[in-house]
């Protein structure tokens, strides 16, 4: 993607923005771009726990822009990836101070005074005032939708809002995929939700029970390097894409499907 | 589209549904005032096509990126 400035939004609630947010950003740092992800989500801050930076949090996001800080006071370094920054929403509901103007002002400071090669920007879900400024700043858009009807409609909604402010560059992430469920013809393929939405893709991921014990313990799957299959490849894999690189979409594995049981049976892996 | 016992697979619903809901979102236009926009409709071709039949099919329908009103209206041999 050309976008420098990349929107992470869904409409829906719990689709997984916030894990894509924190999984992208955490992969597109390790593979060598310096990063900040903006948590916008102003009274529902999040991005800082899932990331396990929560304690190092002292300013926020509305304290940049009511100048109560400066831009680099307000940034949180990652310990495990040093070019991974995170600027946290705050958690008190002061939705009031949100600007676009203020947002559009801190994009670009961090782009061009401060360095960075890529900012992610987590949108809170709806399409109220939270989304639109999360959107202001942005030339470019992640839309995460699972396969079910109420998170493709909504991302359907999205996608309609995004062309209004004309950002082009919008490309959708298929988050918690079931291969056994579209094998059995009970969840929609990806190919399917493309068609609806006609939107191109840019990430698959499977659903896997390892994002929830990431987010226990505050440490991104995608940092996790020891794990190839799974959501944490998906979310590696999604990066390089937003870098340019061509990465071929990787089978999904149905669980004790055939391959497996014969494994099994031959005291295989 | 039918599973291995002819069970129509969920996953087709769902899909059928979305694209219809999405068609009417597309197009600000909720089913209830599709319907309405149907019956004036009618009210007007009876006068012209009195020999057209009253349960003609309207749809909305993606096309590309625009959306497209369709009408299909069968008229009766007899008068056509």
């Amino acid at each position: 993607m050309n976008a420098r400035a990349i929107v992470v939004t869904s409409g829906k609630g719990g689709v997984g923005k916030t894990t894509t947010t924190a999984n992208v950003g955490a992969a597109l740092a390790r593979q060598g771009e310096k990063v900040c992800v903006i948590d916008t989500d102003v009274g529902l801050r999040n991005l800082d726990v899932v990331m396990g930076l929560e304690g190092r949090v002292v300013f926020d996001l509305i304290d940049v822009f009511e100048g109560r800080c400066r831009l680099r006071q307000a940034l949180v370094k990652d310990k495990r990836v040093d070019t991974l920054h995170l600027l946290p929403a705050s958690q008190t509901n002061d939705k009031s101070a949100l600007s676009e103007d203020r947002m559009k002002e801190t994009v670009r400071r961090l782009t061009e005074e401060e360095g960075f090669d890529r900012v992610l920007i987590d949108s809170p879900a709806g399409i109220e005032s939270g989304f639109q400024t999360a959107a202001s700043a942005a030339d470019g858009a992640l839309v995460v939708v699972n396969p079910e009807v109420s998170s493709v409609r909504d991302a359907d909604r999205i996608i309609g809002l995004l062309e209004a402010r004309e950002i082009s560059d919008v490309r959708l992430v298929v988050n918690r995929i079931r291969p056994e469920m579209v094998k059995r013809g009970d969840m929609l393929e990806v190919e399917d939700v493309l068609e609806i939405l006609g939107v191109k893709l840019i990430g698959i991921v499977p659903e896997d029970e390892r994002i929830l014990v990431s987010t226990n313990v505050g440490s991104p799957a995608a940092l996790d390097e020891s794990t190839r299959n799974g959501a944490g490849g998906a979310f590696r894999d999604i990066a390089k894409r937003v870098r340019g690189e061509d990465v071929p979409y990787a089978q999904l594995q149905v669980q004790g499907g055939l391959l497996t049981g014969l494994r099994r049976l031959f005291g295989g892996g | 589209m039918f599973g291995l016992f002819g069970r129509k697979r969920s996953k087709d619903h769902v899909k059928e549904r979305l694209k219809l809901v999405l068609s009417y979102d597309r197009a600000k236009l909720s089913p209830g005032r599709m319907e309405q926009l149907k019956q004036e409709l009618m009210g007007v071709i009876v006068k012209y096509f009195p020999a057209a039949e009253s349960d003609y099919d309207v749809k909305l329908e993606q096309s590309g990126d625009r959306m497209v009103f369709t009408a299909n209206l069968p008229l009766r041999q007899a008068d056509a």
